[in-house]
């Protein structure tokens, strides 16, 4: 599903002593099946976006539209069950979102809630359950009788039980485990990949927004700040840190490379691998030429 | 000598008797004026470890010494006094219904005088740069913000040990860092003991010494640059190393000398640098 933001305002509270803009005359195109980054600092308003692609906030001014769907200040879908039941969101704080005496309950509400049958909600979870790493074993266990890391594993679970068309994600490596949060971002890729699924990853984490997505957008104080590639948005060193943003790791150390050899390796997006030989060949070039 | 803070001699834990051990034989001491990071894999045991050091949990085998008072119902009031610890989700720990109030409320328990916490609360929500939020609920705020407010209400406190539960992993990169700064400035000015439990391998990287759990167990004790030249055998349990021990891992694959282990820019650039004046 295509995915269009036309002069999207939003604000908190309105009306009242403390109403706060947090989003402000914000405008986008998603082509459906795009794997999108969206950045900035802490308060920028990212959370505040996601929360429009399933009709949990209404622009105050403006319109979304999501496939068919148009939501704006004056209409709502009537059928908001069915958009949810198309475009899922992991939210920010994996607690947010369960509430269900076991676990397995918990994953499976979605889909019941959708009319899924039974049998294929067990198999769902059953195909599941490895892909973001649970033990069965925790199946039977109340959701917040577990660990950090593996409520948000069972936060994602009970978002993909209900195969969404769209994929909408909050940070949703955070409180991962190294190898989790890689195999995590994986498994992502790889069902925007199969299915075709749009996905919007929200992220503090410059490396995998380069690594997986085709297309980044950078939010400042609840605008838009710059989109495009990620090639294109991560070279501009100083454009980034002027709101509170950093370029990749990659490309910072390919910077200091330069500053201290005056040799440049241009930024293709490379692996760690790469890299290295890359560094090994500018070396080894340094040599023969001396 | 240093002199130890906190010690866990021969520790166990479970959630219930009918429960698996989370917690086995686990022992180690962390000194006074120290920077501790504690990593391993999701459901190791960091956050119950965390748990029984301020006595919201207690074991059933071992012992817990904080400043020399032992971790039980009679000491445990005080043990609180002395340890200040941030939640992994700081909805766990909100109580004031507005964010000054919020961070008022331990000051309050401790019998600080008005005045004093005043001038303190401008202080660190100022240090966590949300001096702005002074009136705003809890609830409001963006993930981040929660966090630096979690984080400010414990620094009011002044505590003896500060434990932070993955405490900026929602701040963006920059305020991460900044966080860092200056709780790392405070640590080493009032010399109190700094544990931080995290993922995040930069983080790691400043601790004076890192504690790695696998499964419940102590998986080894060391200093970070000696934990992260054994690549392949954190990521066996499900851990990592950071970008630049990855690189300098590479390069050595590709007949790149690297002799002193890096761990960060510049010590990656000057190893490369000698070698390149070498050739
Ligand atoms: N329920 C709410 N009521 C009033 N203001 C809110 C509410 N939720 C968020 N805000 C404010 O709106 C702004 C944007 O918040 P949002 O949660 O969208 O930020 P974010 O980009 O997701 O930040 P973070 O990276 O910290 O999660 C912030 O200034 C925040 O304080
Ligand atoms: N309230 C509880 N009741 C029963 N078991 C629990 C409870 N809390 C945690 N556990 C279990 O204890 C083990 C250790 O959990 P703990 O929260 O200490 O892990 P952790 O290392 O902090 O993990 P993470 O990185 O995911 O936060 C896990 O297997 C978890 O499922
Ligand atoms: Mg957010
Ligand atoms: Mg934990």
């Amino acid at each position: 599903m295509d995915i269009t933001f036309k002069d999207v305002s939003y604000i908190y509270q309105a009306n009242s002593p403390f109403s706060h803009k947090a989003l402000e005359d914000l405008s986008f195109h998603i082509p459906s099946g795009t794997f999108v980054a969206v950045i900035g600092h802490t308060g920028s308003g990212k959370s505040t976006l996601i929360q429009h692609l399933n009709g949990l906030l209404t622009p105050t001014i403006g319109e979304v539209q999501i496939g068919d769907y148009f939501i704006n200040a004056d209409k709502k879908p009537e059928n908001l069950k069915e958009l949810r039941s198309r475009v899922g969101v992991v939210f920010q704080y994996p607690e947010h979102q369960l509430f269900d005496e076991t676990v397995a309950k918990d994953i499976a509400f979605g889909p019941k809630n959708f009319g899924v049958s039974e049998q294929e909600i067990e198999s769902r979870i059953e195909e599941i359950i490895p892909a973001v790493g649970l033990d069965k074993q925790l199946l039977e266990r109340s959701p917040f009788d577990l660990s950090g890391g593996q409520m948000r594993r069972v936060a994602i679970a009970g978002v993909l039980a209900i195969k969404p068309e769209v994929l909408v994600l909050d940070e949703p490596t955070a409180g991962l485990d190294p190898r989790g949060q890689r195999e995590m971002m994986d498994m992502f890729y790889r069902l925007h990949k199969e299915r075709k699924l749009t996905t919007i990853l929200v992220t503090h984490s410059m490396e995998d927004a380069v690594r997986y997505a085709d297309h980044v957008i950078i939010m400042n104080k609840g605008t838009k700040y710059m989109e495009g590639t990620p090639e294109e948005v991560f070279i501009q060193r100083d454009a980034l840190n002027k709101v509170q943003l950093d370029v990749p790791e990659v490309i910072q150390f390919i910077n200091s490379f330069e500053e201290r050899f005056h040799i440049k390796i241009p930024f293709k997006r490379q692996s760690v691998q790469e890299l290295a030989i890359q560094i090994q060949q500018v070396l080894k070039g340094a040599e023969s030429s001396e | 000598m240093r002199e130890k803070f906190i010690e866990f001699r021969n520790v166990s834990f479970r959630y219930g008797d009918e429960q698996p051990w989370v917690l086995e034989n686990v022992s180690f001491e962390i000194y006074k004026d120290e920077w501790v990071a504690i990593i391993g894999h999701n459901g190791s045991g960091k956050s119950t470890i965390a748990k029984l050091m301020n006595g919201l949990l207690y074991p059933q085998e071992g012992e817990i010494i904080i400043n020399g008072l032992p971790v039980n119902d009679q000491h445990v009031w005080e043990v609180r006094r002395q340890v200040g610890m941030v939640f992994q989700n700081p909805d766990n720990q909100f109580v004031g219904t507005t964010v000054q109030d919020d961070v008022a409320f331990g000051m309050e328990n401790r019998g600080v005088p008005r005045e004093e916490m005043t001038k303190r609360i401008g202080e660190v929500l100022k240090a966590v740069r949300m001096e702005d939020y002074l009136l705003t609920e809890p609830h409001r705020l963006s993930g981040g913000q929660k966090q630096r407010v979690a984080i400010a209400s414990v620094l009011a406190i002044n505590p003896n040990v500060l434990i932070l539960d993955e405490a900026t992993a929602m701040l963006d990169p920059r305020g991460r860092k900044e966080i860092m700064q200056t709780v790392a400035d405070i640590q080493a000015k009032n010399e109190i003991s700094l544990i931080t439990i995290t993922h995040d391998l930069q983080e790691v990287v400043q601790a004076e010494r890192v504690i790695v759990m696998n499964a419940g167990k102590v998986w080894d004790e060391a200093t970070p640059r000696e934990i992260f030249t054994k690549k392949d055998e954190l990521r066996e349990i499900g851990l990592d190393v950071p970008f630049i021990a990855l690189l300098a891992d590479e390069l050595k694959h590709n007949d790149v000398s690297i002799i002193n282990e890096p761990l960060n820019h510049g010590e990656l650039l000057e190893e490369l640098w000698t070698l390149h004046s070498k050739m």
